[in-house]
């Protein structure tokens, strides 16, 4: 009896025409595209784009060269020199960030005891020549600057999480 | 009527100068009719591409080209352009002329088919009355433009994916021609219009369900048997395996480049439009309307070509590709032997007093 079934349903080709039908169903089935420079689609507040580096309230920048990031960061994208600075404090003199190297795994956020080196929201950006990924401590604070009110607001979302 | 119409016209016009045209007026009112049937059917095929792109997209729930031109119409334009501009490459060790020659050969028999292919009552260029070999013949020929390129290539691949378009192609052409041999038993003629005219006759026509009086009806499994061949003849998916893009590296054009490589895609795009009209006129009546309140016209003809060219991109979006023994299966273990048997019973039926083709 079973193989009779089977007969039948291959002889009627029945199993082509229920792919058919699901296929020709899902020809007028609402689109789901997603027309990206007009359109976006939502982003969660751990994004993990374009880095920054932050400054306090006070315009003191946060980064103590303590080189956590560079040594945690997998891709070995970060390179950081520091001094210390008149004052006594430590602070950097280089910080770059090689963003054809980086991996946007999020690591240098979470060793940063200080809060300074971050991922921002940003992913439209692009370079022209190779050295243009290549950031370095002057363009990730300039970063930071511009973008320091949605990192802010992000940081605080996250913040019951951590 | 049209031409006597056009000379009348001309000669009135022109005057004295008429004579000089007159020697090769022949020439040229056939160079006339050739555009005439050329120009829509390479707009056609130039479209054909877009609607597959679109059909395929709609059926995966997104959008399809929609950024070139308004709803992305101008999309086969910037194609074209872009495949022009490219170089075309001939490899160091290919044979040259023949390479040139294999797209051209792949092309051109999808085109000159045409010449048969009735329109309207008396609409065709060349009422033959071997239409049907004709086309047969013709469309037999594109296989030689396949492997001459692949062959001219010098390129493993290219041969190897010559040698099994050809394998195809030759296998599936078997079970074509045996399905045309039935329909040619009931028609009792190889003049295209003919037979097309011979399925506005018969019981359901006179009652005005001239649909049900078609081919198609009384030869279900040959329709089958000649729309499946007819896909696995134009290499589409799913039997596709001379392409393949997901499993194997393309077949016969894949040293190809530019303009020669869209003449491929040209072909293979051509061949479709005509299988489907070949299938039209074979078994859906061509222009033949199918309700017999609404009057028979090309239209008609056009309508059954864009629906079978929409199942076409249908199949396309739906089937997992065969595997190559399947696909050889399919044609000479299954094909062939029905159309046999139905050569058999369709012979018997016209012996019969139940016989519907008198």
């Amino acid at each position: 009896m079973g193989a009779m079934k089977e007969f039948v349903k291959s002889l009627f080709l029945t199993e082509l025409f229920k792919g058919l039908s699901l296929t020709g169903r899902y020809f007028f089935a609402r689109k789901i595209t997603v027309q990206y420079p007009e359109e976006k689609t939502p982003q969660g507040f751990r994004f993990r784009g374009l880095h920054a580096l932050r400054r306090y309230p006070n315009g003191e920048e946060r980064c103590i060269s303590c080189k956590l990031c560079e040594a945690v960061c997998p891709a070995l994208a970060i390179t950081i020199e520091g001094e210390q600075r008149e004052d006594g404090s430590r602070r950097t003199t280089r910080y770059d960030i090689d963003l054809t190297k980086c991996i946007f795994c999020g690591f240098c956020e979470e060793a940063c005891p200080v809060d300074a080196i971050v991922e921002t929201h940003i992913f439209e950006y692009h370079g022209e020549t190779r050295g243009d990924l290549h950031y370095t401590k002057q363009m990730l604070l300039a970063n930071g600057d511009r973008y320091e009110s949605v990192i802010a607001k992000n940081r605080a979302l996250d913040a019951p999480y951590r | 009527m049209m031409e006597a119409q056009l000379l009348q016209f001309l000669q009135s016009q022109l005057g004295t100068q008429w004579s000089l045209i007159e020697p090769v007026w022949p020439l040229l009112w056939s160079l006339m009719k050739i555009v005439a049937i050329l120009a829509p059917v390479v707009a056609a095929v130039a479209y054909l591409p877009y609607f597959e792109r679109k059909v395929i997209a709609y059926m995966h729930v997104r959008i399809g080209p929609n950024r070139v031109g308004p709803a992305g119409l101008l999309q086969p334009i910037a194609d074209a352009l872009k495949l022009v501009f490219k170089e075309i490459i001939v490899p160091t060790q290919a044979s040259k002329v023949l390479y040139v020659l294999g797209p051209i050969m792949a092309l051109a028999p999808a085109l000159i088919a045409w010449a048969v292919i009735p329109f309207d009552a008396g609409l065709v260029l060349a009422d033959i009355d071997a239409g049907v070999l004709y086309l047969l013949a013709v469309s037999s020929l594109g296989v030689y433009g396949i492997i001459i390129s692949g062959w001219a290539s010098n390129s493993k691949y290219a041969f190897m994916g010559a040698m099994r378009a050809t394998a195809q192609m030759v296998s599936y052409e078997v079970s074509m021609g045996m399905a045309l041999i039935v329909v040619l038993m009931i028609s009792n003629t190889l003049n295209l219009s003919e037979i097309v005219a011979g399925q506005g006759r018969g019981m359901f026509a006179e009652m005005g369900i001239g649909i049900l009086s078609w081919n198609w009806l009384p030869l279900l499994p040959m329709f089958f048997v000649f729309l499946v061949s007819g896909v696995a003849e134009t290499n589409r998916s799913p039997f596709d395996v001379v392409e393949g893009e997901s499993e194997i590296v393309a077949g016969h054009m894949v040293e190809y480049s530019g303009m020669a490589f869209a003449l491929f895609f040209l072909a293979e795009y051509a061949n479709m439009i005509l299988v489907s009209a070949a299938v039209s006129i074979l078994f859906l009546g061509g222009w033949l309307s199918p309700v017999g309140f609404l009057p028979d016209g090309i239209w008609w003809l056009i309508a059954k070509i864009s629906v079978l060219l929409f199942l076409f991109l249908w199949l396309r979006a739906t089937f997992p590709r065969y595997r190559y023994d399947q696909i050889m299966r399919l044609g000479w273990k299954v094909f062939l032997p029905l159309c046999f048997v139905w050569i058999i019973v369709v012979a018997i039926w016209m012996l019969t007093p139940f016989n519907i083709w008198q």
